[in-house]
């Protein structure tokens, strides 16, 4: 019994611990890049955003949350209501499970697997269930159609976010994030790969439903999207899931181009700050990044996001994997 | 075995954690909120009409070619992962292969693209 528990009860107790641990921070952590996303917007537009609730509006979000439980769920009458309450769970545990494969600094990672960029690709991919689902089971005309063109919209970019992937894999040589970060030793990848930089960000704005791509939501024609008939702590697990999987594309801009936990210079000053350090202020500039798109970019026109989708992205990612290829092979530098 | 239980096992765990945070969310407002339903409050949402028909109805075609076309390239991205991380092994064979399989894609997406497959208005 005693060989039982030492062999399975601790390091499982562990597992959890690590996953428990991970989790709250990540949910912490969302919570004040939600204020601060809104503190940017309201900064580029000269007011000053949620300031009441704690110094500078600190405990904004947590308050939020209670607001949020303590309102009464609507489940409409007419909607499918085991599928409408299932939509949110799934995309809250969805957006929430990818972290587990993400490593933030060297060896600090839940599962360090071997398929990991694998791993976030079909979890992300699965995310479009959430949104299906919830806008299927509402039974009306606004989530509905918002639901279609969020699907439409997601796997479109999906597919150049593929192919930015396999440039990335080709340079790396390999599928497991931490060495991928490893690999950008010499240099970071955003610098031979810039032109991917950008496809992969702006793509991945799209994937997120960020604006200028927030097309599902947008105000004047389907009034706030496949969330609609939602309310209470079932919306709020939407907006939840939404915010993770934007701090996940952080995470992987991060990880793909920027050299994950990797100082910018390998001399004294930069390489005393531990790797996690680096790690977060990377991941806070990319979020920064995006806070400013959605303050001051107008948005897309639908056939406008479709064309840049399919048109210019995905025929470029597809020019680049050949191109990054060509160069990696003629010149026999490809990781061996 | 082992290697496999050992790496995956902290997902498996992770997950069920992320589902445990996801059911306390969903079920707290149950306990906690007031709910007081009436049938104007459960009506499905229409910016002030009544609502009229089945929400569930036909849509344009073009989602569905947007979904086969998905399929088909992200089927392809998956081909591309175990020849993109083998690069440096496969050598100059590898890579004319993978440029032929490209190419034939290419034609069909040209044709697609000529065929108007990829035009919203």
């Amino acid at each position: 019994m005693a060989e039982f528990w030492t062999n399975y009860g601790i390091p499982f107790a562990i597992i959890l611990g690590e996953s428990l641990a991970l989790l709250v921070a990540l949910l912490i952590v969302t919570a004040y890049v939600l204020l601060a996303d809104r503190k940017v917007w309201a900064a580029v537009q000269l007011r000053r955003g949620p300031n009441v609730v704690g110094a500078f509006g600190l405990l904004q979000s947590f308050a939020d949350l209670l607001k949020f439980i303590f309102k009464e769920v609507i489940v409409p009458a007419s909607s499918n209501k085991g599928v409408f309450l299932l939509a949110p769970l799934v995309t809250v545990t969805l957006a929430l499970s990818a972290w587990a494969v993400v490593p933030l600094a060297d060896g600090l990672v839940v599962s360090n697997i071997n398929v990991g960029v694998l791993y976030i690709l079909a979890i992300s991919s699965l995310g479009v269930y959430g949104i299906i689902m919830g806008g299927w089971a509402s039974n009306s005309k606004y989530p509905f159609l918002s639901a279609l063109r969020s699907a439409a919209q997601m796997v479109s970019y999906e597919v150049s976010i593929g192919f930015v992937l396999v440039t990335i894999l080709m340079t790396a040589g390999s599928l497991n994030l931490t060495d991928i970060v490893n690999a950008q030793h010499t240099v970071w990848f955003f610098i031979p790969h810039f032109p991917m930089f950008i496809i992969f960000f702006i793509s991945a704005l799209a994937e997120t439903n960020r604006p200028p791509f927030d097309l599902v939501e947008a105000e004047s024609e389907l009034v706030a999207g496949f969330m609609v008939e939602y309310s209470s702590s079932p919306y709020m697990m939407f907006m939840l899931g939404e915010y993770v999987s934007i701090l996940l594309m952080c995470a992987m801009t991060t990880i793909l181009f920027l050299g994950g936990w990797l100082p910018p210079f390998n001399f004294v000053p930069f390489t005393w700050v531990p790797g996690l350090v680096w790690f977060l202020i990377k991941l806070l500039a990319v979020f920064f990044m995006f806070a400013m798109v959605k303050a001051m970019v107008p948005r897309y026109r639908y056939d406008q996001l479709m064309r840049l989708g399919w048109k210019v992205f995905l025929p470029f990612s597809l020019f680049w994997v050949v191109l990054t290829a060509g160069v990696l092979t003629f010149f026999d530098i490809a990781p061996k | 075995m082992e290697d496999l239980l050992h790496e995956y096992l902290p997902i498996l765990i992770f997950i069920g954690l992320s589902m445990v945070i996801g059911l306390a969310l969903l079920i707290a407002p149950f306990v906690v909120a007031p709910s007081k339903p009436d049938p104007e409050k459960l009506s499905a949402y229409e910016c002030g009409f009544n609502a009229f028909d089945d929400a569930r109805m036909k849509f344009d075609v073009k989602y569905y070619l947007v979904a086969i076309l998905f399929i088909i390239f992200d089927l392809e991205v998956a081909f591309l992962f175990p020849w993109a991380i083998s690069l440096g092994h496969v050598g100059m064979f590898g890579f004319w292969s993978m440029i032929v399989f490209l190419a034939v894609l290419t034609i069909g997406f040209t044709y697609e693209w000529k065929k108007g497959a990829l035009e919203w208005e």
